[in-house]
Parts: structure tokens; sequence; C-alpha cells
């Protein structure tokens, strides 16, 4: 019974617990974003696309039994919405970051609209892995639950580092999204390899989405979200256009977001909602930090609009 | 892994010093590849046709083009389409739900423009959207793309709710008080998004997302603690104004002054960036920051002035709220009217004369969208899609501006 | 101010509307006085597990009644949007009984709808119908649910080991710390040694929040945990997940919770809602001021599930036969809040319709945690 009593040190448990727990999503989204930008194109429906991903994943996991079929079609479903918003994007004079409002909105809508069904049921959720055998600490134990997932996304992270810097691939996204002359020159389709990206990055954010419904918090409603996928665009920003980066700022994020409730849970309960929003704190106060108008900020894909000073 | 968080802290090493290199490139990028890599900021003005083609191109103040109806029927046509094609799209969704399509828009109808109740009932909902659409219109005419203006709006109420109790004077002094200073508060907190942008290079979109978060924590922390009315039990509010310094209604309508205040302060942005030297400018700043400064414009203010009065705008509809509803500033006034004004203005393509008419449609969607759950049993995310499909759709019709010969210019 | 008086603009505005309605195909016959429509309004979504839910369980069974005809919208804010949800039930579909389920609709919005429509009767839930203060054709009603909140202390004072409970809450408002203060003293009815860690999220929902709430107390070692937010879904399944013992609240996760759901607090919103549609049905008054605990069925319990053990079960049954004889007092004389200070004057008792306690802005003893101001 004393050794439950972990006071102080149930808070950085709690902190790496909720890194571990809550930033997947936010891992997904960003690296899914990350290719995206990386080609020149910026994609601010994302929250939309992690809202129908989660939609869908649970639905086909309560429909088929099969969590990681329901994590397939998430991620088809985000890579349907975000090739829609790579083809209207490759039309002359559209914008980037209205149509991408314009997702976030739809990708929500019909999410909520072909959801109801899904809101009472409970689909079977994904599996995690015990990394806390070796203690027989309850709390230690449950902070490294692992989802299956969250390596998943570390192991991206990395392979998106490596693919970026060694691959013709890499290079061609890369050279599409500096300059479209470049590309144009060395023969790439620009409107081709941007859609492709879009594509792709909307699949990961669909399974983004589906980590929410599945696994954490593991159900579906339409409070579900609460802006993940629109936070994940900013910390691609945060994170300079560099996937191992995401995954720092993904972990920093969801260790924030842990910290209101975790003060909580030991007595510090005044000013809550500031504590809950140090996670936006922390982001705009390193922007502020980072950003400069002599230069462009350091990995900043050129074509990208969005980050023209 | 911590490794990484680390060096996220730390100043981004290998930092290219590009000063405005990267502007020069991009506009290199546009003239040989238009099919995508436009500078964003620079088509969202240049496209900005809008009704009466008040902010198509920059044109000198006060010089009427003269292919200018040929512009307006454009810029009325395409809307109009879109809205059609969404009206036939959606109506095939819905026939594929086993629903009757005709019944939905009749339904829409009767909810949103059939009688005297409804058209009130669509305007109430369009009063708040109306001047937060401005929040980002007007910054968009600079250049810059604000989407944070739900935070301006809860901290002009704040700020509005407590003027009377501070100033106590007469209802009419204090009404125009409270709209002072929650202009002031939203104007500030916008503008320094602003600021940030122009004197930092901080990512605007992003930044005033964040500062609506952080300014969403900040009301709920003085509403639900410092700022607390003790008799407001279970709903959290601040001291209420008192009924004397309530905001009426338009007489005629049941709608309160707050629609006049939208309506007004769209037409006065319209008149300023129509025929002002100062419009002139904050278009040509939005158009081309680089040809801006080198023609010697005070691109800075322009930038934060832009800001600080949309972000006043949207300080207004805070104010209206809590003067023309709540009669006190609490959470209810996190209603997403600031989400709601982004959608107004891309549609009215950052038009503030557009933005009238814009606002009314969504409004008159969210007024029917009731009847729909009621008479149809369509779940409330039913309105939600068919505002995303317009909101979509209309953006795709961007790509066929100047693509009929009808509504080519003379001599093009 | 309004134009309802207007009586040609009345007269244009019902003509439109009854042409509507016949457009659409529906009888005029609605308008007949024999037949009652019944409007119900929700904040959240009806299928939430938690207090739309509740409603709209209550709203459902309504349905059943002969001669009521129910017409329900959900996820209407609290912002001029319901004023003319109200307004909209009552002019095109003719609803006459309208239920606002919502604390935050009260002030200002059914007070300045009901203003102007004194033949609709408003039955709000939660809020405090004044006499001489607010219409006639307004009332409250509301249950004692903290009630159900000590019986589920009861059970989990009997299933904490660690002596440590948990409760997951949305705002500090007395609503809900009275739930906490009387989950707290049954707990402590058992052992007086229980302390109860509370933790506010902000919001009425939000579910990563609420998951992250229930890990951070359960890193505390706490095993037993409730709430009081809309939908207890994700706290009763993160708690599940976990191994640790949940109480429900507002209508049953039991399903949720096949091992860990002890017992629950749960509405029981038909009986109001009888009273008050029976009483508009015969032409009674409107019942302006309407409260009741498990006595008169405005509030029940869960079925006991695997984790209540016989003991807990003995002892929570034996209170509950008090409470329903109505020989149970929950907030006793010489009761102290957290900070010491006395908050319930020794020789003093707080029957449940005591408004003092609708005003609760204190946590008892023995719970962790601190409020603002």
């Amino acid at each position: 019974m004393d050794n439950n009593d972990i006071g102080m040190w149930g808070i950085l448990i709690a902190v790496i617990g909720g890194a571990i727990r809550v930033s997947t999503p936010f891992l997904f989204v960003s690296l899914g974003e990350c290719l995206t930008e990386k080609s020149g194109r910026i994609n601010l429906g994302l929250e939309g696309i992690l809202v129908m991903g989660a939609m869908s994943g649970y639905g086909i996991a309560y429909l088929t039994g099969s969590p990681w079929l329901g994590v397939l079609v998430a991620g088809l479903s985000g890579c349907v919405l975000g090739s829609l918003h790579g083809f209207i994007c490759g039309l002359p004079r559209v914008n980037d970051i209205a149509t991408g409002i314009g997702l976030m909105l739809f990708g929500t809508g019909l999410a909520f609209f072909l959801g109801k069904p899904f809101v009472q049921p409970k689909a079977p959720s994904l599996p995690a892995i015990p990394f806390g055998f070796w203690s027989s600490s309850p709390q230690i134990k449950a902070a490294l639950q692992v989802n299956v997932l969250f390596l998943l996304g570390i192991a991206l992270a990395f392979a998106m580092h490596w693919a970026f810097r060694n691959t013709r691939w890499g290079l061609i996204v890369r050279t599409v999204g500096d300059s479209a002359d470049a590309a144009l020159a060395m023969g790439f389709s620009v409107r081709t390899v941007r859609t492709l990206a879009t594509a792709a990055g909307g699949f990961l954010a669909g399974i983004g989405g589906s980590f929410l419904s599945l696994y954490y918090p593991g159900s579906w409603n339409e409070s579900l979200s609460s802006g993940q996928g629109l936070m994940a665009v900013a910390l691609v920003i945060f994170a300079r256009w560099r996937p191992l980066y995401c995954f720092g700022a993904s972990l920093l994020f969801g260790g924030a977001g842990a910290l209101g409730p975790a003060l909580q849970s030991v007595g510090i309960t005044s000013g809550y909602y500031l504590f809950n929003a140090a996670p936006y704190v922390l982001t705009l106060g390193i922007m502020i930090a980072t950003s400069s108008t002599k230069h462009s900020l350091a990995g900043a894909p050129g074509e990208l609009g969005v980050i023209r000073a | 892994m911590s490794e990484s968080v680390v060096d996220l802290a730390a100043p981004p090493a290998g930092i290219t010093s590009v000063p405005e290199a990267e502007e020069a490139d991009r506009s290199k990028g546009v003239a040989s590849e238009p099919l995508t890599g436009e500078p964003l900021v620079g088509a969202l003005i240049a496209d900005t046709g809008g009704i009466g083609a008040a902010v198509a191109v920059p044109a000198a103040p006060g010089f009427v083009m003269p292919d200018a109806l040929k512009r307006s029927a454009e810029a009325l046509f395409w809307p109009l389409a879109s809205l059609l094609v969404t009206m036939i799209l959606f109506s095939l969704m819905i026939a594929l739900l086993g629903k009757s399509p005709i019944d939905l828009f009749r339904l829409i109808y009767v909810g949103a423009f059939a009688d005297a109740f409804a058209w009130q009932n669509t305007l109430q909902r369009a009063a708040p959207i109306i001047l937060t659409a401005l929040c980002v219109a007007l910054p968009a005419q600079a250049g810059l793309v604000v989407i944070g203006g739900e935070g301006a709006v809860v901290l002009g109420g704040l700020v509005a709710a407590m003027v009377p109790g501070a100033l106590g004077a007469s209802p009419v002094i204090n009404l125009v008080a409270m709209a002072l200073c929650a202009m002031v508060a939203g104007g500030i907190w916008i503008g320094l998004v602003g600021y940030l942008r122009h004197s930092r290079g901080v990512n605007e979109t992003i930044s005033s997302l964040l500062m609506a978060y952080i300014a969403m924590a900040v009301f709920n922390h003085l509403v639900e603690g410092m700022l607390r009315d003790p008799a407001s039990l279970n709903k959290p509010s601040t001291k209420p104004i008192g009924d004397a310094n309530m905001l009426g209604n338009i007489p005629g309508i049941d709608v309160h002054w707050g629609l006049s205040y939208g309506v007004i302060y769209c037409l006065v942005l319209f008149l300023v960036l129509r025929f002002t030297t100062t419009g002139y400018a904050i278009r040509i700043a939005g158009g081309n920051v680089r040809a801006a400064r080198l023609a010697g414009l005070p691109v800075g203010r322009l930038i934060i002035g832009s800001c600080f009065f949309g972000g006043a705008a949207a300080g207004l509809a805070g104010m209206a709220e809590v003067a023309a509803v709540h009669g006190s500033a609490n959470a209810s006034l996190a209603a997403g009217y600031g989400y709601a004004g982004i959608l107004v203005s891309f549609i009215a393509r950052h038009n503030p004369v557009a933005v009238v008419p814009v606002a009314i449609l969504i409004g008159g969607i969210g007024a029917a969208g009731g009847l729909l759950q009621r008479r149809m049993g369509l779940p409330d995310a039913t309105m939600l899609v068919l505002q995303g499909m317009l909101f979509m759709i209309i953006l795709t019709a961007e790509t066929m501006y100047g693509r009929l010969k009808i509504f080519r210019p003379a001599g093009a | 101010m309004t134009n309802h008086s207007n009586p040609r603009r009345a007269a244009i505005k019902a003509l439109s509307a009854a042409g509507a309605m016949a457009a659409l195909g529906r009888p005029l016959a609605a308008l007949a006085q024999s037949k009652l429509t019944v409007g119900v309004i929700y904040v959240g979504p009806k299928d939430d597990y938690g207090y739309n839910q509740a409603h709209a369980e209550a709203a459902a069974m309504l349905k059943k009644m002969p001669g009521v005809t129910v017409v329900e919208e959900e996820k209407v804010p609290e912002t001029v949007d319901v004023q003319n949800t109200m307004l909209s039930m009552i002019k095109q579909d003719h609803a006459t009984l309208l239920f606002p389920t919502s604390f935050g609709y009260f002030d200002p919005h059914i007070l300045k709808v009901a203003a102007t429509n004194p033949n609709v009767r408003f039955a709000h839930c939660g809020g405090m119908w004044t006499e001489g203060k607010h219409p006639k054709n307004v009332g409250s009603f509301f249950g004692y649910i903290d009630e159900c909140q000590y019986l589920n202390g009861v059970v989990a004072g009997h299933a904490s080991k660690s002596k440590k409970i948990g409760f997951i809450a949305a705002k500090p408002i007395p609503q809900v710390l009275r739930n906490i203060n009387a989950f707290t003293l049954g707990a402590q009815s058992v052992d007086p040694s229980i302390t109860t860690r509370v933790i506010f999220t902000g919001e009425w929902s939000m579910p990563v929040k609420e998951a992250e709430a229930t890990n951070s107390l359960l890193d505390q070692g706490v095993d037993v945990v409730t709430c009081h937010v809309d939908g207890p879904k994700v706290v009763v399944e993160t708690a599940e997940k976990r191994g640790a013992f949940t109480c429900g609240y507002h209508a049953s996760q039991a399903k949720l919770a096949p091992k860990g759901y002890l017992t629950g607090a749960e509405w029981n919103w038909i009986t109001p809602y009888t009273n008050l549609v029976t009483a508009a049905q015969t032409g009674k008054p409107h019942i302006n001021f309407l409260r009741g605990g498990l006595k008169e069925g405005f509030v029940k319990m869960s079925a006991y599930g695997p984790g209540a053990t016989p003991k807990a079960r003995a002892m929570a049954d034996d209170v509950k036969g008090k409470m329903v004889k109505g020989e149970f007092i929950i907030f006793k004389g010489g009761l102290k809040d957290n900070k010491g200070a006395v908050v319930i004057p020794a020789g003093k008792t707080l029957t449940q319709t005591d408004l003092e306690l609708e005003k609760m802005n204190y946590l008892v003893a023995g719970v962790v945690g601190s409020i603002p101001g």
C-alpha cells in the first residue's frame, strides 16, 4: 500500500507515460504533414482527415472485429481525402490553405454524419506491448504499455529521415518542394509529386486518427479530437521539417499535455486552465524564439508559401 | 529521444541567410510554373475579384475599371454555379441515404428564409459571423492568413463585460465604452499576431491559432476564478452587466444591434480599401510585400494595422454577444463564431461587402439545421457536410475564373 | 422590444408556418389541443453514455405516452441558437412544453423566450426557479443525485485497498462539488482515513484530457474512480483497461467495464418528465419547482458489479433503505471543509431539500485539492 504512494515521482511517470500515450496521433499527423510540406504544399485539412480516420477505423474495427483492418481503412480514407486535397490544389489558382480549411470542415462533418451508428458500440482496441514487465511498480508498468503504432511511428520517423537524404524519391520530393523550376528542369512532374505526397500525408494522418479511436482514449465520439490535427501542422514548422524533430516535438507536446492532470492528481488544482494551455504556450514561445525575418527558416521548403516572412 | 528535445530548443544549426532572396525565387517559380507553385499570399489577393470587383487588381483610388461589369458578373456567376453544383451533389448524397432531397431543400428554405421568424433566426446567427469574418478578411487583404479570431471574440467579450462595473456611467456611455474597449482588446490580440509576423517572421496562421487557445485558457481561468460572480452558481460567469446596459433590438425586427455593427464595419472597410490611399497601400502590401517595400510603403504599420482592425471586429462581436445575448461573460461565448468567420471570409473572397450575404447564407444553413433534425431525422452534422462541400466547391471554382469567354475583359 | 405583440405580423407568421406544415404534408390537426407536442433540446449528442443520453432515454419513453408527440434537437449551443431552436419548436412544430436540458440554457435564453411565449411551458433541468423572480410558465427540476454518489462512495470505500479514491470533474460548480463531497463522505463512512483526489478537466467533454486525468489518478495509487463530466465513457473504459474499479455516473456504463464497474449513480428523468407532461395534458398549472431523490424515483443506482463485496452491498442497501424512507442525512452539522473551517455548524442538519446545498462552494475534509476563489 505504501509503495503506491509515489508522490512527485508520479508526476514524472505520468508525464513520460502521457508523452508516450498522447504523442502518437501528433507523430503520425506531423510526419504526414512533413512529407506534404516537403513537396511544397501545405494541408491544413489534416484535422478533418484525422477525425475521418478515427471514425472509419473505429467503424471498420467494430464491423469486422479486426482493429488492424480498422487502421488500414483509416489510412485509406485519409488517403482519399488527401488525394482530393492534392487534386484540387493542383488546379491553377486554387489556394492550398483555404482548401485545407474546407477539407477540415468537410472531413469532420462527414465523419460526424457517418459516425453516428458507431458512437455506442464497443470496437476491439489495438494491443499494447508491456515494456514495463521488469518493474514491480504498477505505475511504471502502466506508463510503459506501449502501443505498436507508437513504435511504427518512431520507425517511420527514422525511415523518412533516411529516405529524404538517401533515396531518389526523397530527392524528388525535396527538389519539387524547394524549387519547382529545378524540378521541371530535371523532368519531374511537380503536380504529380505533390498530389502523391499529399495523398501519402493523408494516409498517415488517417492512421493517427485511428490511434485515437482504437487505442487512446479508445472510443469514437464527436469530441474525440480537440484539434490534434491542427496542432500537428504547427509542430511541423516547429520541427523544422525534419522527421526526427517531429518525433521529439510530438513527445514534448504530449508530455506537456499530461502535466496539467498530473499536477492536479497530487493536489495542485489551482490554475488548471493555465497548466492545460502549457503545450500551446511552449509551442508559441519556441516559434517566437527561433523565427526571424532576417533568414528563411532552416530546412523550410522554398516553395512553401506559408513560411514566407 | 531526449536529444531531439534538447535540439529543438536550441537555435537551429546551419541557418541559411538569404534575406529576401527566396521571395525573388518564388516569383520566378510562379512565372514559369503557373499550375502549382503560386505564392499563396499573392494568390489570395490577386484573385480577390469579389462582388463589384472591389479588390480585384490594385487600381488607383476612385478609378473605375472599364470591364467592371463583366468582372462583377463573373464574381457573381461562379459562386452561384458552385452553389448549384453543391446542391446537386448533396442531393445525390441525401437520395442515396433514402431521403428526399426535395424535402431537404424545402425545409432549408422554410427554416432559413421562408418567413419573418426564419429571417430573424438567420440574421441573428449571421450577426456575429459578419464581424468575425472581417478578422480574416482584413488581414487577408494585407496578405496574412489569420485563423484565430475566436481568441479576440472571447477576450473582447470579457473586457466588455467588465466595463459597466468599472465605469458605472449611463447606459449609452457604458455601451460605447464597452464597444471601444472590446475592440481595443481584440485588436491588440490579433495586432500582436501581425507584429510577431512582421518583426519576428512568426507564421501568423499558426501563431493566431495558438493564441486563440491561450486566450481561451486565460478567459476560462479568469471567468471561473478571479472575475467570477459568486452568485453565478452552476454556470460560472462574470457579474451581469445589468438590464439597463443591454443592447436592444433593431426596430421592426427581432435582431439585436450587433447586426448593424457588422454591416457598418463592412461598409467602412469596403470604402477604406477601395477609395483611400491607405486601402490601396494595404492591397499593394498584400499583393507583393517586396514591391510595397520598394515603393516605400510602411509595410509593418499596414500589416499590424490590418490585424488590429480585424481583431477589433472580432472583439466587437464578443461585445455584442455579451451586451445583446448573454448579459455577462461566460463559457458560452466560445461558440465557434471565430471559426465560422474563416469560412465566410474565404467564400466571400475576403471582400468586406461580399461578407454580408455570405454570412447570411451560412447563418441560414445553421438556422435550418434544427428543422432537418426534427422533421427528417438527419443528424446535426448534415449541415456541416453541406457547408464543407460548398466551401470546397467554391474554392475549386477559383480555377474557373477567366476561362469563360463572356466574362473576359475587352481586348484580353 | 419584440414584434410578437403585433397581431398582423403574428398572423402572417402563423399563416406561413401553417402553410409550411401543409406543404410538408403534415395535418393541420396537429394544432388541435388534444395532442401535446413536447420539444426536447440537448447540448450534446443524444448517445454520449452520459448526461444527454439520460435525458434522451426519458424522451424516448415519453414518445410512448398517448397523445404526446416528441420533437428533439441535439448539439444546440448555449447561445442565441438555443433561443431560436425553442422559438422554432414553438412556431414551426407547435410545441407547447419544452425541455431545454442543459443548465446553461436557463439564464438568459429560456427566460427571454418564456417572456414572449406565455402559453408555452418551459421545464428546465438543473436551474433554480425562484418565486417572484422568474415567470410562472418556467419551472426547474432536478434530482438529488448526491444520494447515489454517497452510495457510490460507500461501495468504493469497501473496494479501495489504497484508501485513495479519485474523482474526475469538469468544473468546480455547486452541482459537481456536492457530488464530490457526497462521494467522499460515503467512502469515509466506511473508513474515515480515505481521501479523494480530484482533477478538474475544465471542459464538459474532452476525451483525451479525461483519459489522461484517469491515468494520472491511477498513477498516484488511486484504485477507484468516478466522475462528473458529460460522457463518462472514456473514464470508465480507461480505468477498466488498467484494472481499477469505477463507479458510473449519469447513465449505466456497466457494459463498458464488466470487471471493474462497482455500481453507478443514474438519472431516472422519466419521473419528472411524466409529472410535467401529465400536468400539461390535464391543464393543471405548470410545476415550477420540482426536486426529488431516490425516494421520489428521480435517481437510481446501477446494479452492483462483481467488484462490490457482499459487505459493501449490505451496507449500501441499508443506507439506501434509509434514504428511501427519508431518514438519512448526508450533510450533517460539524462538517469541516478541507481547509479546516466548519462549513455546517454543529447541531444543524441540512436535509436534501435545503437550498443551501445547491450553493455549495467547498470541498469537505479528506478531498485533496482546492477550488478557485
